[in-house]
Parts: structure tokens; C-alpha cells; sequence
């Protein structure tokens, strides 16, 4: 209400009543895209304010109106870590507490995660006495507060300020996250185990001894798998802060607890850190204790030793098996080339055959720090049945991926082993029924040629993908389409101009019209590749009869290829509509299913 | 989302298939085998051996309650399912002696001996307590995928029939029971309700709402833990399959809870079942969301306004889908709303309602439009004309020339001929006054345009003059 009285009043009549009227008029637009712009804006305002009216009304201000859209509130509480020069500096950082504890109580995680960034960067900017006069203060209230988002984002803050405060206060922090270790719900004690490696890291050795290694304990042993899954992510900082004698007694039971969790995600996270705790355990642990801990880990899980392949079909551990899968591979860099063979090849081996097709993937995506270390060519004969059968998995997310992994497969494998086994998996994908699939293969063409070279695209690939440009499927004929988009570069202008360019061409008669715009496309896509003289001759007279074709979109992206000037880029607000109306055409389309059927 | 209704469509609609042959299976010839999963461990190599019991009846009835805790013991033991060709006979006899107990508590008389209870709930817990098996892929759309099944089933599909026959026993006592169905109890069945398994959700449905009738002392605690498996859902994970089944039992339970409501209920209401409508997978529970919603607005109608600003707060930016739903909850709302309250909340509601129906998506359009073929919305429209018409007016008037579907402007003139009858003078007024509107709509924007650039200016010119930190 000052504010409008201020801001409004216009007595001083300078321009430093600008900001606030905008901004009044700004932050209550009944538009969210409005308000969230003058608040990214802020730093703006505050800076023509000036320091002082920044203090006392703008702050004030903003802490009043925190009820807003979370995309509104989000950006404020990343504009308040960056305002201690705009408030006035160091010496005046504690102003932007106030709106920052407010937004740290707010529901919305991704908010409240923000407002607590913002407050540990700030609470660097504080000075030691201030920080005890009010940042502390700040803390304490949250880790009381009511509702369990305020005791959260207490959690977070703990560390921030810990190390430079007096031992009095130091004792209370302690005390206040102990409480909110055992808190009543499960969300704050989750927060707490998230951030108690955190926190140990910058207690007294003592205190990570008797309070922490207490902690620790008990948050891994707590009722909800979710909270002790956290506690052991918390494992790998404490062990590197423990002298190595007292390891063996303080972390190790609860690790060897936590590998053996009833839970799966417990024994997920285990497999899932495993990298990091065996590196961090490393320094300090003879070999055989390492030993002894993998072992019950993977003679647990069924992975050591396939003796049938009944021990393997235990369904419950496919994600602790997937998350070991990728980690394990990352274990052949450590162990070296002697141990890898002896040790981890059988493994790799057994896991191709596994049945969850995440394990199997999870092994062919890490192939390339094996192949650093042993070569590819030892498990090419183990491979391809595992890449055939993730190629037809019938998630089309498993498919997707390893047609990423394909271009590097191919690479490692060579031209040959590829024509042989490869190619036809390849092609399949193009008319496969999810688009991300086609779109992917389409993708993976292109790198392919860029591997083998234009030749080879020529003999195995292009004749196919043309071939497809008669398919009675629409989908199937624009497929051909996009293939040649993405070949015409790699395939240059010999191929492009005499056989897919004919092709192309030819399409324009279709009777979809998505095909025939996407024949327009193609033109324009193509242009650059394409002589001179076959743009003039051929090009030129298909565009020109599509720019009179009865579609609106056909016209529309015809007349874009022509004014293209030799097919250059297209402006970007101009692709931007395309896609609008492309979308709009789209609409239509199911409009008119629908109303047929 | 075009991409997805591409081939649902072509998928749907047998007529284009000819034009379209992405069909399903055209592609995929991989086995699809209906997945089945357990989390049981297997707990031993060897095979399990149980000793036959005879059959209850066949024995004299001071016998019996013996006879029923040993049968309760051997149906601890626990087999694994995933191996299908183990323990053949074992599994049939547990089977049968389930079936068996099944009978017995249903029609017995006595046998309820207080030694009967932990042994009950010993058996119960040791076959139905477990950590849920991960689902089939992390990517696990309850929407799309089907769902994995329970493989114990046939055993533990028994458990959960015993263990509710049980509950409803006329001889069952909870004074007793109390010592064996606790917190603890209720917090690992609570977890069990994330099965991926709809059979073994239902059936917990049942337990939970006879656990919640009978033991008193324990609501409470149920009503908390629930809550915090939301806003777990909410706020954290965005996965838990039970979500549906949950809200069935507490629209029962609001419909119970007395008047005036307590602040723990409204507390729910606000920040529990309103964030509910942000998570990505809405459709799955939003019917019952909406039934507990509607609930509390009966008991309470003074709720009305901070629900429907709540959920104004969150409404959908980019996903239609969920747009229709929230406007056919809105109406759901708006058939119970007391006009009092609806003028309270009028103003915000309809400037959302005018948005909606200018939507490109016509679905969106279509089911706003559709408020005015509500007889009761209709006439709380009519009362408060005077207000609803100058919110809506310019968007009925822009939709009518310029949307894309003939549908939707059909139904956008019904709506302005319903105005138009309805408050003649002021739809005349602001038919007159369109254009103006429109220019002056345009200049304040142009004068927003300016005011930021003379601020930039500002700051840059200040900015010059004191290197950023400007002294006042």
C-alpha cells in the first residue's frame, strides 16, 4: 500500500517512480507470462529504486505477495540470491531473509529447492555476527516450523552455517538436525539422510563419530525403504572422513545391512554407488574386505555364479541387476585388463543373456570402457543375440537406445560383420509403427554413411529407402522422404541428383497431402546439394505447381522452398509458424477421422 | 502429443487402416507374454515339506482351535512362484488348506480363541508383507502398459479373502485384535497399495476400510500415513499405483467426517487433494479426486472458494488432456456451488473459463462451451450477467470468426444468442464498444512496451553513473 502511495504519487517527481509503477502494475497482470517477466526483471527495478528503497519498500513488498503461481515464485527465489549488491551489500544481505523463509515453507519442491540455493548462497555473504543475529535465528524457525516443507528446507541449510558459528550455537544445530533425523514424517527424514553426508563433512571428527555415525545408523535401519536407500548414498562421504581403523566398526555393519536390505531399492542404491564406495573403501581397506563385501552383494543377487539358470530368474533384483550391470562396467578401467578377463568377462557374458532387456542395454551402453580395456572383438560372438533381441524388444524405449548405440556398434564391429548382421535391423526400424523409432533410424542412416562412405550408402541403403517411396503406407512413403533429408549431405550430389532426387520429385502427385508438403520440404532440405541446373530444370516447375495445390499447408511450404532463395535457411519465426500450422494441419486431420468415424 | 494421437488413431479407427497400416501388431511379432513378477525371495534350495494336516471337520470340535493355529502355521510358509515347476504339491496343499481356513472362519462358531489372533495376523503378514517388485520398466505408464501381475496369486488372493472374512467375523474383536493390527500393521499394508496388481488392490482396498471401521484408535494414524504417501506422490516420486484406490476409501470417510469440520480435514483438503491435480498421471484417480472434492464442498460449502482458486492455481498450461478433466470437475463443483459462493469466486472462475473456451484445442473449447447446456450453471450465469458477460464476451466474439472449427463456432454462437437473450443492453453495449476495447487493449500494451524501455534506459544510465551500485 506504500508502495502505490510512493510509487504512484509522483512528488518527486523524478523517474524513480517508473519502476514501482510498472512494477505494481507488472506483478498483479492477470497474466502469469507478464508477471514472470518484470520478475525476472527485478534486478532492474531494484537497481533504479536504489539501494535503499529496494530495503525498505520493495522487499517488504514482495514478502507481502508471495502468493503466486510456483513458475512465478521459482523465479523470484532465484532473483533474491543474486541481490546482496542491489540491497546495499554484505552489510545489508539479512534484508532478504524475510521473503526467502517464506518462500522456503512453499509446497511446491522445485520453490522451495530454489529458495534454499539462494539462502546457501547468501548465507555465505553474511558475517559471522550476523549470521548468529539472524541468518541462525532463520534456520531454527524452519526446523520448527508447522507443515514439513519448512523443517526440509531446514535441512538444507544446517551445513551452510555451521562451520562459523560460535560452539554454543554449533551444539544447537547439532541438536536440531538430530530432530529432525527422527522427524514424525517421512519426507523431512528423508531431507535429513539426503543431506546428512553434507553435514558430516563439516562437523568436528569427534562429533561424525558419536553423532553422525549414530545418525547414519538409525536413518539406515528407519521403517521406509525410500529413507534408508538415502542413508547409505550418505555412506560413501562419512567413509572418507573415518580413519581407516575405525571403518571396519563404524560402517561397515550398516553397509554389509543395507547390501542385504529386504528392500530392493536399498540394495538398488548400494549396487547403484557402487563405483564410488569402492574407490572411497579403497584407500582404506585391504582388498579382501572388498572382496568379502562384493561377494555378498553379487552371490546375493544371483550374478556371480550362474550355476543354472534357475539362480538367475529371481525377477525381484532386475533393477539392482541393471544398476550393477552399468556400474560393473566401469569396474574394467579400475581392475585392468588380466582381471578383467578372468573376473568380469563370465559376468558381462551372463548378463547378455539376461532376461531384463535394462540389463542387457545397460551392458552394450557401457561396451566402450570395456573395449578400452580388453577389445571388442571378445564378445562380438556374445553380442549380436543380444542386439537382435533388444532391437525387437517391445518397449520402444529399449529400441530407441540401441539404435543410439548403433553407430558406435558399427564403428567397432566394421563394415562386413555389419552388412552381414546389422543391416536388416537397421532397415526394419524405418517402418517401425513409433515414430521416435523411424525418426532415430532415420538418424542413424546418416551417421552410418557418414562411416562407411557414399559407396556403401549407395549399394546397401539408398535403393531400400527408395523402394519404400511406393509403400501403400503414407507413413512408410514419408519415411523415404526424411531418410533423404538426412542422406542428401553425407551422399552428395552425384546421388542425390540422379537417384533420390527423381524419386522425390515424383511423390509431389501424391494424394496426402502431408506427403506433398513434406515433398516441399525435402526440395527446400535438399536445394543445397542439388547442381544448379537440376534446381532450375526440375526443381523449380515441381514447386512452382505445388504452390497452386489445393492444400493450404502444401501452398503454404511450396511458396516457403521457392522464396527460400536457392534454398537457404529459412528465417526461424517463419519455421516457428511452420510448425504451428503443421500442428493446425495435424488437427484437422483428427478432426476429420473423427468426425468419419 | 501429436505424435502419440497419430497412432492411437490409427490404431482406433479400423476405417483408414488401409491409408495408415501402423497397426499394432504389424510390427511387433515378439512374444508378449502378460508379465508376471514377485518380490518373494526364495528362501531355500531345497524343496519345502509340509506335513498333511486332516481336514478341520473331520476332527471333534474341542480339536478344532488347535487344528487351526497349526493350519495358520504351515500357511507362513512362504513359495516362489516365478519357478513354476517347484514344489508342485506343496503349493496345491497350502492351497487347499487356505481354502480350507477360508470356510472355517466363515462359518464356525468359536474358534476364536485369543491365542487365534497373532497367530492370524502372523500368517497374514508373512505372506502378504513384502517389498513390491520394481516395476516391468522404469518407464512404466499405468496408462498405457499393462500392468504386471502378482504371481502368488492364487495363494495370495486366499490370504487377503481369509484375512477380510476375519475382519467381518462375528466373533472378531478388536479390543483384542488392537494388539496385533498396529501402527506398524497399517503402515506396511499402506505400502502395499503401490502393487502393480489391480486384483491385490482391490482386495486391500476392502482390508483398509474394515480396519478403518473397526479400530478406532488407529484412524488417525491411517488418515496421516495417508497423507504422507501423497504428498510423497505429489512432491516427490509422481509414482504410486494405489492412488485411486486410496481416495475411494477416504471419499467414504469424508462423507463420515462430522460438522464443523476439524482444521487437520480442511488442512487435507488444501494442501493434500488440491496439489493431487498437478501430477502428471491425473487421469488414473481423477474421477475419485473429484468425488472427494465434491464431498467436502457438501459438507462444507464455505470451502468452495479457496478449492476453486486452488485449483485455478493449477491449471493446466500445456496439457489438454487434463484441461477437460479439471473443466468437468468444475462443473461438477459448480452443480453443488450455493450462488452465494459462486459470486465470491465468479470473476477468477470465468476469465479462466473465457481462456478455455478460446483454446485452439478444440476438445478444451468444446467441453467449457458445454457449461451452458447446464440448466443450474445456466442460471447462475443468467443472475450475475451483468458481471460473467463482459469477461466472456470478448473471447465468444473473437472465437466466433476465427476458430478453426466449425463445431466449436456453432457452439460459440448458442452461447452468444444465450447472452444475448439473456442481458440485451449490455451485449449491444459491448458489441458497440468491441473495437474501441480492442485499440485501447493494444495501446496499454504498447504503453507496457515503453515503460520497460524507459526503465531499461534507467538502469543503464544509472548503471553508467555509479557502476551498478547506485547511493541514494
Amino acid at each position: 500500500r506504500q508502495l502505490r502511495r510512493n510509487g504512484g504519487g509522483g512528488a518527486d517527481g523524478d523517474d524513480s517512480l517508473y519502476p514501482i509503477a510498472v512494477l505494481i502494475d507488472e506483478l498483479r497482470n492477470e497474466d502469469v507470462q507478464l508477471r514472470l517477466n518484470s520478475i525476472k526483471k527485478l534486478s532492474t527495478i531494484a537497481l533504479a529504486l536504489g539501494v535503499e528503497r529496494t530495503r525498505t519498500e520493495l522487499l517488504p513488498f514482495l514478502t507481502d505477495t508471495i502468493y503466486d503461481e510456483d513458475e512465478v515464485l521459482l523465479a523470484l527465489a532465484e532473483q533474491l540470491g543474486n541481490f546482496t549488491m542491489l540491497v546495499g551489500g554484505p552489510e545489508y544481505v539479512h534484508c532478504l531473509l524475510p521473503p526467502l523463509e517464506s518462500l522456503a515453507t512453499v509446497e511446491e519442491t522445485v520453490v522451495r529447492d530454489k529458495a534454499v540455493e539462494s539462502l546457501r548462497k547468501i548465507s555465505q555473504e553474511h558475517s559471522p555476527v550476523d549470521l548468529e543475529v539472524h541468518f541462525e535465528p532463520l534456520v531454527k524457525r524452519l526446523a520448527s516450523g508447522d507443515w514439513f516443507t519448512s523443517r526440509t528446507s531446514a535441512c538444507g541449510l544446517f551445513s551452510v552455517c555451521y562451520p562459523r558459528v560460535s560452539s554454543t550455537v554449533k551444539a544447537e544445530i547439532r541438536q536440531h538436525f538430530r530432530t529432525l533425523c527422527s522427524d514424525d514424517t517421512p519426507m523431512v527424514r528423508r531431507a535429513a539422510a539426503s543431506k546428512l553426508g553434507e553435514f558430516a563433512k563439516v562437523l568436528e571428527l569427534d562429533y561424525v563419530k558419536s553423532d553422525i555415525i549414530s545418525l547414519f545408523t538409525a536413518l539406515a535401519s528407519d521403517e521406509q525403504d525410500s529413507v534408508r536407500l538415502l542413508a547409505v548414498e550418505a555412506c560413501v562421504s562419512i567413509a572418507t572422513l573415518l580413519p581407516q581403523e575405525d571403518l571396519e566398526s563404524l560402517v561397515m555393519p550398516t553397509l554389509r545391512q543395507a547390501a542385504e536390505d529386504k528392500s530392493w531399492r536399498v540394495r538398488y542404491m548400494v549396487a547403484d554407488k557402487f563405483s564410488e564406495t569402492f574407490v572411497s573403501l579403497q584407500m582404506y581397506l585391504c582388498f579382501n574386505c572388498i572382496h568379502s563385501v562384493l561377494t555378498i552383494w553379487l552371490s546375493d543377487l544371483c550374478l556371480l555364479c550362474p550355476v543354472s539358470e534357475q539362480e538367475l530368474v529371481s525377477d525381484t533384483n532386475q533393477h539392482v541387476k541393471s544398476a550393477l550391470a552399468s556400474v560393473i562396467m566401469g569396474l574394467s578401467t579400475i581392475l585392468g585388463k588380466d582381471n578383467t578377463i578372468e573376473h568380469l568377462l563370465p559376468l558381462f557374458l551372463a548378463q547378455l543373456k539376461d532376461e531384463c532387456p535394462e540389463v542387457r542395454l545397460n551392458i552394450i551402453s557401457n561396451l566402450d570402457c570395456v573395449n578400452e580395456v580388453i577389445g571388442i572383438r571378445q564378445l562380438s560372438q556374445s553380442l549380436l543375440p543380444a542386439i537382435v533381441e533388444l532391437a525387437e524388444d517391445a518397449k520402444w524405449r529399449v529400441r530407441l537406445a540401441i539404435i543410439e548405440y548403433m553407430p558406435l556398434l558399427a564403428g567397432q564391429l566394421g563394415v562386413e560383420f555389419f552388412d552381414e548382421k546389422l543391416n536388416t535391423l537397421c532397415m526394419a526400424w524405418l517402418i517401425d509403427h513409433v515414430y521416435a523409432i523411424r525418426e532415430a533410424a532415420t538418424c542413424n542412416l546418416m551417421k552410418l554413411v557418414e562411416k562407411f562412405g557414399a559407396e556403401w550408402a549407395q549399394n546397401t541403403i539408398v535403393p531400400k529407402v527408395l523402394g519404400m517411396a511406393n509403400d501403400p503406407n503414407y507413413l512408410h512413403r514419408m519415411t523415404t522422404l526424411f531418410c533423404i533429408n538426412a542422406l542428401s549431405e553425407a551422399c552428395g550430389q552425384d546421388i542425390t541428383t540422379k537417384q533420390m532426387l527423381p524419386v522425390v520429385l515424383k511423390m509431389s502427385n501424391d494424394q496426402v497431402a502431408n506427403v506433398r508438403f513434406n515433398v516441399a520440404k525435402s526440395l527446400q532440405k535438399i536445394g543445397p546439394v542439388l547442381d544448379s541446373n537440376a534446381l532450375q530444370t526440375e526443381v523449380k516447375p515441381v514447386l512452382e505447381k505445388l504452390a497452386t495445390d489445393t492444400d493450404m499447408d502444401v501452398k503454404y511450404f511450396a511458396q516457403e522452398a521457392i522464396s527460400g532463395k536457392h534454398f537457404t535457411l529459412i528465417n526461424v519465426n517463419k519455421l516457428k509458424m511452420a510448425i504451428i500450422k503443421s500442428e493446425m494441419h495435424f488437427n484437422l486431420l483428427v478432426f476429420t477421422v473423427l468426425v468419419l468415424a | 502429443m501429436s505424435i502419440r494421437a497419430m497412432s492411437s488413431a490409427a490404431t482406433t479407427s479400423p476405417s483408414v487402416d488401409k491409408v495408415d497400416g501402423f497397426s499394432r501388431k504389424s510390427v511387433r511379432k515378439a512374444k508378449q507374454k502378460r508379465s508376471q513378477s514377485s518380490s518373494q525371495f526364495r528362501s531355500q534350495g531345497k524343496p519345502i515339506e509340509l506335513t498333511p494336516l486332516p481336514l478341520l471337520k473331520d476332527v471333534p470340535a474341542p480339536e478344532q482351535p488347535e487344528l487351526f493355529l497349526k493350519k495358520l502355521q504351515q500357511c507362513c510358509t512362504v513359495f516362489d512362484f516365478m519357478d513354476t515347476l517347484s514344489d508342485l504339491k506343496m503349493k496345491e496343499y497350502k492351497r487347499s488348506t487356505l481354502n480350507e481356513l477360508v470356510d472355517y472362519v466363515t462359518v464356525s462358531r468359536g474358534y476364536l480363541t485369543e491365542q487365534a489372533y497373532p497367530e492370524v495376523v502372523k500368517m497374514v503378514s508373512h505372506n502378504i508383507f513384502r517389498t513390491l517388485p520394481p516395476s516391468d520398466s522404469n518407464e512404466f505408464d499405468p496408462e498405457e502398459d499393462e500392468p504386471t501381475l502378482e504371481a502368488s496369486w492364487p495363494h495370495l488372493q486366499l490370504v487377503y479373502e481369509f484375512f477380510i472374512r476375519f475382519l467381518e467375523s462375528q466373533e472378531f474383536q478388536p479390543s483384542i485384535a488392537k494388539k496385533y493390527i498396529d501402527q506398524k500393521f497399517v503402515l506396511q499394508l499402506l505400502e502395499l497399495f503401490d502393487s502393480e496388481d489391480p486384483r491385490e488392490r482391490d482386495y486391500l482396498k476392502t482390508v483398509l476400510h474394515r480396519i478403518y471401521g473397526k479400530f478406532l484408535g488407529l484412524r488417525a494414524f491411517i488418515r496421516k500415513q495417508i497423507n504422507n504417501i501423497f504428498l510423497r506422490f505429489v512432491y516427490e516420486t509422481e509414482h504410486f499405483n494405489g492412488v485411486a484406490e486410496l481416495l475411494e476409501i477416504l471419499g467414504s470417510i469424508i462423507n463420515g467426517f462430522a460438522l464443523p469440520l476439524k482444521a487437520e480435514h480442511k488442512q487435507f483438503l488444501v494442501k493434500v487433494l488440491i496439489p493431487l491435480h498437478t501430477v502428471r498421471s491425473l487421469s488414473l484417480f481423477h474421477a475419485q479426486l473429484a468425488y472427494c472434492i465434491v464431498q467436502f464442498l457438501e459438507k462444507d460449502p464455505t470451502l468452495t472458494e479457496p478449492v476453486i482458486r486452488g485449483l485455478l492455481k493449477f491449471w493446466p498450461k500445456t496439457c489438454s488432456q487434463k484441461e477437460v478433466m479439471f473443466l468437468g470437475e468444475l462443473e461438477e463443483i459448480l452443480d453443488v456451488i450455493e450462488p452465494t459462493q459462486f459470486v465470491k469466486i465468479q470473476e477468477p472462475l470465468f476469465k479462466q473459463i473465457s481462456r478455455c473456451v478460446s483454446s485452439p484445442h478444440f476438445q478444451v473449447a468444446e467441453r467449457a462451451l458445454y457449461y451452458w447446456n447446464n440448466e443450474y450453471i445456466m442460471s447462475l450465469i443468467e443472475e450475475n450477467s451483468s458481471v460473467i458477460l463482459p469477461i466472456m464476451f470478448a473471447s465468444l466474439y473473437r472465437i466466433s470468426k476465427e476458430h478453426w472449427n466449425p463445431a466449436i463456432v456453432a457452439l460459440v454462437y448458442n452461447v452468444l444468442k444465450a447472452f444475448m437473450e439473456m442481458n440485451s443492453t449490455l451485449f449491444d453495449e459491448l458489441t458497440a464498444t468491441y473495437k474501441s476495447d480492442r485499440q485501447r487493449e493494444k495501446k496499454k500494451e504498447k504503453e507496457r512496451e515503453e515503460l520497460w524501455k524507459k526503465l531499461e534506459d534507467l538502469e543503464l544510465k544509472r548503471g553508467l553513473r555509479s557502476d551498478g551500485i547506485i547511493p541514494t
